[in-house]
Order: structure tokens, then C-alpha cells, then sequence
């Protein structure tokens, strides 16, 4: 227990001491933390566990007073035949997936623009303009939905996809980001394309944006997640069964279904079950993106 | 500088406007102008909507907040201040602003400590890392309805795991979340499940970022792991510990989904929060400049929040 070993070794350590696997010597520390990860985990798991289980049983098995993990009728995959016969999953699932992909794309190319330009352009009100996104970043979305309400009803756009997307693409702790990233690029990348004469739009497009795609998937990932998630706003502006997303259709199965609970469970897993899976193939993307983006709340 | 540079010797067409051709010659203040004009042209698509969807808005919900406005189409007039009178002498709105700080309390600490032990036990250096972040972070990729779905389930009194397994200690059953002593207390525990992972992830990254040789001099030093630990780690991870705080507080202050979901801030209104308050106010009672107000009265207190943490890490770092 006595060095922190890195997952991934970074440049900067590279004496002959970090080639020393992490997994090489088990001390008695070790294995205690080991045992005390492990319980932990298993705690974490026991939610998705129990409602597994209790997705593969019979609605009478599920309801009944007698708590077991191996049901006495066995386990079908009844619930789900019935969700997917009677439910709208898919459609909101859809709904949900065509309003985040429009989020996340309008967010990343009207904040990647406006940092562009807070950090390489001088214009007349850079500094102004920067304080007023940076000070907005402190406004809390609930704040917003009485008037945002008012503003799409007048708007017409209530009950429609454009209420969901369009209050959700203004992100200012990402602008930030990303203009903290672009300063770390050199100048010297754009002077010869500037003596070639390219235009602005150019070197933006082909030598800035190729650079950052690290930092573009990064704002991709943590912005598609909140969108998919989100809940308040999208409850809100729709109230058409045809556009509701995943987190506000699920609500309706509540009372829908009532004490059906095997059903209950079996549409929560069907609904977590997109970005468990893109997680899966894409963990350590997902991990850096959060890691870097996550900090830049405030 | 390079930047002036660039403008200065650019020849292509000025990118905001594709109409107008290149001047053969360009003075200095021809390139102060483009460079305005770009500049502008690059923010505008992002201006467009943070005027239209955030600026607007708030401006606009603060002149609500001063009106009779509600859903029903009746008074608009102004009214003065007389939504903030009748809101700082509402007794619901009180207790709605307490519920909200006091899960903010109760659920800021264990939301910041579990991230804290869990980063650091597996910064130890263990095999199957990737499976212990997985099964750490993977609640935080949940929507809200399905967390709530998930733990509705586990506190039902008579069916679900959390009794089943108090009585399997031979202790009795406690109605999670139809006590009103109770309730608030699990919602911090599913909200806990749910986003610790988040944190978690930020100290983790951050412990990563020590340099290892700090470790190296202090364990030729002959310290221990503990020592090492509240030496070292400890203190190199203040600013992150400040960071997960505030970003923390700030979280927890907006809560509404998993309350709204799993007791619809009940029973008897223990759990309801501001933000439930808010939504009520203006969708179930119409009330929307009252509504407003409220919401003005919440964003005063964020805003407060804010500036006194922000104080408080600038001294603290000067």
C-alpha cells in the first residue's frame, strides 16, 4: 500500500520506479482495501441486482410478502414481453435519443464558435462579453422554468421537440472549457495557414477543431448525458404522450401500472439500459470526459 | 499578439460576411474592424440563444415576479413588490426553502466523504480497477425516474429489501418513506447511490495527478500509507476538495426529481422542496408572478451562497 500506483502512467513519472505493475505485490493493506472496495461495490450493485430480479418474475412472485431473490414460480421474461407489447419505450427511448444528439450537436458548435473567438480574436467587448457568460454560468435551470414556460407558450413551441432542445443547447461552463482548451494550442499551428490566407472560418474548421477533438468528445459526452437525463424541463414542455422522453415517460408508468412491479422494473432497466451500454464500450472516454468537464461547473 | 497578427495579414474573405469582397489595401483600423466583425460573427449563433433562452428569461421572470400573472390569463398588471410580501410571509415557502437546505446539508457531507474513500481505496493500486469505477459511477449514468423507481421499490414497506433485511437483524420496519422523520433521510440515500459516482470520479482523477515523486521521498522518510495518506494526499487535494463542495451545494440546492418522484414531497409536506414549491405554485396553482417571485427569492439565495463561497476559497487561496 505504500506507493499510489496510476492507472495509466503519465509521461512525467517515467523513471525505472514506474514501471512497476500495480497488481505485483499484494500486502496485507492491499488486500483490506481490496475487501472494503469490493463490499462497497457490491452494495452499489444490489439496486440493479434487485431489480433484475425482480423483472424476471412473475407479477405474483414479485408482489409476494415472502422477499426472494429465487422466485418459487422461476423466472420468465414475461414483464418485458408485456412492456414492450403495451409500452411506449421505444418511442421515447427514440425521443429521447433524436432531442439529446440535437443538444449536444447545437451545443458543441455554437459554444466551440463563440470560444473560438474569446480566445484567439480581439474584438471591441471580448472582456464584457466574457464576464456575462462566465457570471451566467451561476443561474440554476430551475430558476428559469416559469418564465421559459411563458416564453414557449407565447412562442408556440409548447408540445413541440423545439421546447425540449432549444432552452437546453446554452451551456457557459462548456464555453469555458472549451476556450481553456483552445489557449493551450499554439499559435504557431495557425501562422502558416494566416500567411496562406485562410480565412478564420478555415483555420477553425481544419486546424483548431481536428485539434480538439479530445476535448470536443468531452463536452459531447457530458452534455448528451444531462440532456438524456433530464427531467424538470422536458416534464414540463411536452405534454403530448408522442414526445415524451425516457425519464418523463417513466414517470407516467408509476401510476400506469400501478403495483405491477415485475413491469415496473422490467421498463427502468429497459430505459437505463442505452447509456449502461455505450458505458460499457466506452468507459474510459466517458471517464476522461466527466473527469475534465466536471470541475468546470463553477 | 499573434492573433492581431493573424487579422492583420488575413487576405481571405472576411469569414461573417461572404458577400464583400477583400479590400486591396488594409490599414489598421480596417483590421480592428474585422477583427470585430469576426470576432462577433463567431459568437453570434451562441449569443442568439443565450439571449433568447437565458438572458431573456430571467429578465423576463423578474418582471413576472412583480405581476399578477397567472396561467388562467388573469391581472397582468403590475403589482409592485406584493408577491415578495405575501412570499416571505408564506409559511409553505419557508418550510419548502428549509426542506431544500436541510438536504442540502444532510446530503452534501456523505456525498463528499464516500467520493473521498472510495477514490482513495481504490488509488491504492488494486486489480479490476475498471470493475470498482464501473460499479461506483454506473448509477450516475441513471435518469432520475429510474433511481427513483428502483429505490421506491426497495423501501415499500411491506415488499421490498430494505425491511426484509432489517427484520432478518430482528429489528422492526420502518416506513422510509411515509415517515415524515424518515423520509428526507431516504432521499439522501438514494441520492447518495445515485450521484457519488460523479465525485468519486473527481477526486480520483485528481489523486492521479500527484506526482508520484511525493510519494517516493515521503516513503524513503519511512511513512506509512496512513501518514502518506493525511500528509500528502490530503492537502495536495484541498482545491479539489473546495471544488466538489461548492459544485456539491450548488447540486443539491436544485433538488426536486428524486423528491417529486418518490413522495411527491410528502408525507405532510417533510420532504417538499423549493423547487417542488415553485413548479406547484406556477403549474398546479396558476400562480405564475407568484411563482416567479419564489423563484427570484431561491436564485437571491444561490446567488448568496455563491459570492459567500467564493469569498471564502479566495482568502483562503490569497
Amino acid at each position: 500500500m505504500a506507493t499510489p500506483t496510476l492507472t495509466r502512467p503519465t509521461p512525467r513519472t517515467s523513471t525505472s520506479h514506474e514501471a512497476r505493475k500495480p497488481r505485483k505485490k499484494m500486502t496485507a493493506g492491499k488486500i483490506a482495501a481490496l475487501v472494503v472496495v469490493a463490499f462497497i461495490a457490491v452494495l452499489w450493485l444490489i439496486p440493479f441486482a434487485w431489480a433484475t430480479a425482480t423483472a424476471f418474475k412473475t407479477e405474483t412472485d414479485a408482489a409476494s410478502p415472502k422477499v426472494s431473490w429465487m422466485p418459487p414460480s422461476g423466472f420468465t421474461a414475461e414483464a418485458f414481453v408485456k412492456v414492450f407489447q403495451d409500452g411506449n419505450i421505444p418511442l421515447w427511448t427514440w425521443n429521447s435519443f433524436y432531442t439529446s444528439a440535437a443538444i449536444t450537436a447545437i451545443t458543441l458548435v455554437i459554444s466551440a464558435l463563440v470560444a473560438y473567438a474569446l480566445s484567439r480574436i480581439d474584438f471591441k467587448g471580448k472582456k464584457v462579453l466574457m464576464t456575462v457568460i462566465i457570471a451566467s454560468i451561476i443561474i440554476p435551470p430551475p430558476v428559469l422554468i416559469i418564465p421559459l414556460f411563458y416564453q414557449m407558450l407565447a412562442l408556440h413551441l409548447i408540445d413541440t421537440s423545439w421546447a425540449i432542445i432549444l432552452p437546453q443547447v446554452i451551456h457557459p461552463a462548456m464555453v469555458f472549457v472549451l476556450k481553456k482548451f483552445f489557449d493551450q494550442i499554439p499559435r504557431e499551428l495557425e501562422e502558416a495557414a494566416v500567411m496562406d490566407g485562410a480565412s478564420r472560418l478555415r483555420i477553425f474548421t481544419q486546424i483548431i477543431l481536428p485539434l480538439s477533438r479530445p476535448i470536443l468528445a468531452a463536452v459531447a459526452i457530458f452534455v448528451f448525458i444531462g440532456a438524456w437525463n433530464n427531467f424538470l424541463w422536458p416534464f414540463i414542455a411536452t405534454n403530448d404522450g408522442a414526445l415524451l422522453t425516457l425519464p418523463v415517460g417513466l414517470q407516467t408508468i408509476k401510476s400506469a401500472y400501478g403495483i405491477q412491479y415485475a413491469q415496473n422494473m422490467a421498463s427502468a432497466l429497459l430505459a437505463a439500459l442505452p447509456l449502461i451500454l455505450v458505458f460499457l464500450f466506452f468507459q474510459r472516454q466517458i471517464i476522461k470526459g466527466v473527469a475534465t468537464t466536471g470541475l468546470a461547473g463553477t | 499578439m499573434s492573433s492581431s497578427l493573424a487579422s492583420r495579414r488575413g487576405t481571405g474573405q472576411p469569414d461573417t460576411a461572404p458577400g464583400i469582397q477583400p479590400q486591396p489595401t488594409r490599414r489598421p483600423s480596417q483590421s480592428r474592424t474585422r477583427s470585430n466583425l469576426s470576432g462577433w460573427g463567431f459568437a453570434a449563433p451562441f449569443l442568439v440563444f443565450f439571449l433568447v433562452f437565458l438572458v431573456w428569461p430571467i429578465l423576463y421572470g423578474f418582471y413576472m415576479s412583480l405581476t399578477g400573472k397567472s396561467l388562467t390569463g388573469a391581472n397582468d398588471s403590475l403589482i409592485g413588490f406584493a408577491n415578495y410580501a405575501e412570499a416571505l410571509a408564506d409559511s409553505d415557502m419557508w418550510r419548502s426553502l428549509g426542506n431544500t437546505l436541510y438536504f442540502t446539508v444532510i446530503s452534501t457531507v456523505p456525498l463528499v466523504l464516500v467520493a473521498l474513500v472510495m477514490a482513495a481505496l481504490l488509488n491504492v493500486g488494486l486489480p479490476a480497477q475498471w470493475l470498482w469505477r464501473l460499479s461506483y459511477f454506473a448509477p450516475y449514468l441513471l435518469a432520475s425516474t429510474v433511481v427513483s423507481l428502483f429505490f421506491t421499490w426497495m423501501y415499500n414497506p411491506q415488499l421490498g429489501l430494505f425491511n426484509d433485511f432489517l427484520s432478518k437483524l430482528g429489528l422492526g420496519k420502518v416506513a422510509w418513506l411515509n415517515d415524515p422523520n424518515v423520509a428526507m433521510w431516504a432521499i439522501v440515500i438514494a441520492t447518495l447511490w445515485w450521484t457519488v459516482g460523479f465525485n468519486f470520479l473527481l477526486y480520483l482523477a485528481a489523486m492521479q495527478n500527484i506526482p508520484a515523486q511525493h510519494y517516493e521521498a515521503a516513503s524513503l522518510d519511512g511513512a506509512g500509507a496512513w501518514r502518506q495518506f493525511f500528509s500528502i494526499t490530503l492537502p495536495q487535494l484541498t482545491p479539489t476538495t473546495v471544488m466538489i463542495v461548492l459544485l456539491q451545494i450548488l447540486a443539491s440546492l436544485k433538488i426536486f426529481d428524486q423528491v417529486y418522484q418518490m413522495t411527491a414531497g410528502g408525507p405532510e409536506g417533510s420532504t417538499r422542496p423549493v423547487v417542488q414549491y415553485i413548479f406547484e405554485t406556477g403549474f398546479t396553482g396558476y400562480r405564475l408572478g407568484y411563482s416567479a417571485a419564489i423563484s427570484y427569492i431561491f436564485f437571491g439565495l444561490i446567488v448568496l451562497i455563491s459570492v459567500m463561497q467564493f469569498v471564502t476559497t479566495r482568502r483562503r487561496s490569497a
